[in-house]
């Protein structure tokens, strides 16, 4: 019997329901950057729109510089795909503060819904793991989520989840695409300053 | 007092010190091994040890969110890596430093190091990014201090260029 899929939207508003203000958040390009901001458009978070493959090192070099805040990575598959190196950086830097969640649709969902190597026979869990990742998991189920959800709000990172999901595409909503103006916002939230 | 003009990793350390640089992320190349060693020496840098050199784009810009100063050491096949990585701090107006030991341009040993050392200037142009020469090792505190200073109070993106001129020419690496 499989479990009924998990939604992208509902995955990403449950994930960021219970957010303290220590959450700062990292959106990969394209349709998670859209599920973050369908769920709050919200100043600690910041949501690239372009720079595939780098939406982990961002969270990371975040991570070093803010080690009293906890940062979550939210991006996809085909974006984990483009920088998977990524993940042994992560490894071996360690930081207790990072946790990283791949929306996996197993689709290049925003350039047309084009297989990843996912949905062949690729498990980014296992390269996590492999790279020296101590928590790497995949979610396919609302109880696995709700485990998930609260070793990312209060467990010790690095940890890295892969949420399989249902390969809809629920509908573009934009943060500004103005990076200067995004950037400004999330460091006047953080620092106070721009 | 006046330090030894051949030991230009120390002084390109000193500008980094004085820049308040925090975060340091590199692909190792030969021509940086000393000033990664000194990096890794003090205390409150971090020192990052990339797969690829856009994975260091992408840590400075996140380091720069976090309200921390970075820069990049690599060499200037690297460069290649880092093309479209460059769109990241051009659009969201966040400072950039790197510093690039040239490959492929004295008296070079490996052929293979000659396309991207020759074409990674106007690669590097190509994005936007200021680019900052040194030929001579007296003029590499200047420099460097230059590029830092362009960057971070302009909010652009600068690359120091090392001549191999100063390294010295090499056979396989
Ligand atoms: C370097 C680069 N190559 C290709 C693209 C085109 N592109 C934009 S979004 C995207 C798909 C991203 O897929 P994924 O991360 O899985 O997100 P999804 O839309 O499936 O949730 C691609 C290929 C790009 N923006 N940059
Ligand atoms: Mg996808």
């Amino acid at each position: 019997m499989s479990a009924a899929p998990l939604h992208r939207r509902d995955v990403v508003r449950d994930i960021l329901a219970p957010r303290k203000p220590e959450l700062l958040v990292v959106g990969g390009l394209g349709s998670p950057s859209w599920d973050i901001t369908a769920t709050a458009d919200n100043p600690r978070d910041f949501c690239l729109i372009g720079a595939m493959g780098l939406a982990v090192p961002v969270g990371l070099g975040l991570a070093n510089a803010q080690p009293d805040n906890r940062i979550l990575v939210i991006t996809g598959d085909g974006d984990m795909l483009m920088g998977m190196g990524a993940l042994a950086t992560v490894a071996n830097v360690h930081p207790r503060n990072l946790m990283i969640v791949v929306l996996d649709n197993e689709r290049y969902g925003e350039t047309g819904g084009q297989p990843t190597h996912t949905a062949g026979v690729t498990d980014l869990s296992a390269i996590a793991t492999g790279a020296g990742i101590p928590t790497a998991a995949t979610i396919r189920s609302q109880d696995e989520l709700t485990v998930m959800i609260r070793n990312i709000h209060e467990g010790d990172g690095p940890a890295f989840y892969v949420v399989k999901i249902a390969t809809e595409m629920p509908g573009t909503v934009l943060p500004s695409l103005d990076g200067a103006f995004a950037k400004d916002r999330f460091r006047m939230a953080v620092l106070g300053k721009a | 007092m006046k330090t030894d003009a051949a030991d230009w990793p120390s002084d390109i350390f000193s500008v980094l010190c004085a820049r308040e640089i925090k975060q340091v992320c590199h692909v190792p190349d030969a021509g940086h091994d000393q000033l990664i060693r000194l990096c890794s020496a003090q205390n409150d840098m971090s020192v990052t040890t990339l797969t690829t050199e856009e994975e260091g784009v992408g840590i400075l810009a996140g380091a720069w969110l976090g309200g921390q100063r970075g820069v990049l050491l690599m060499q200037s096949s690297g460069v290649g890596n880092t093309i479209n990585a460059l769109a990241l701090p051009a659009a969201c107006r966040m400072p950039f430093l790197t510093i690039v030991t040239m490959r492929g341009e004295w008296g070079e040993g490996n052929p293979w190091q000659v396309p991207m050392g020759q074409g990674a200037p106007g690669a590097l142009e190509a994005m936007g990014v200021m680019l900052f020469r040194v030929d001579r090792a007296e003029d590499i505190t200047d420099t460097v201090n230059a590029a830092a200073g362009q960057a971070f109070n302009n909010m652009c993106s600068t690359a120091v260029l090392i001549s191999q001129r100063l390294i010295g020419a090499k056979g396989f690496e």
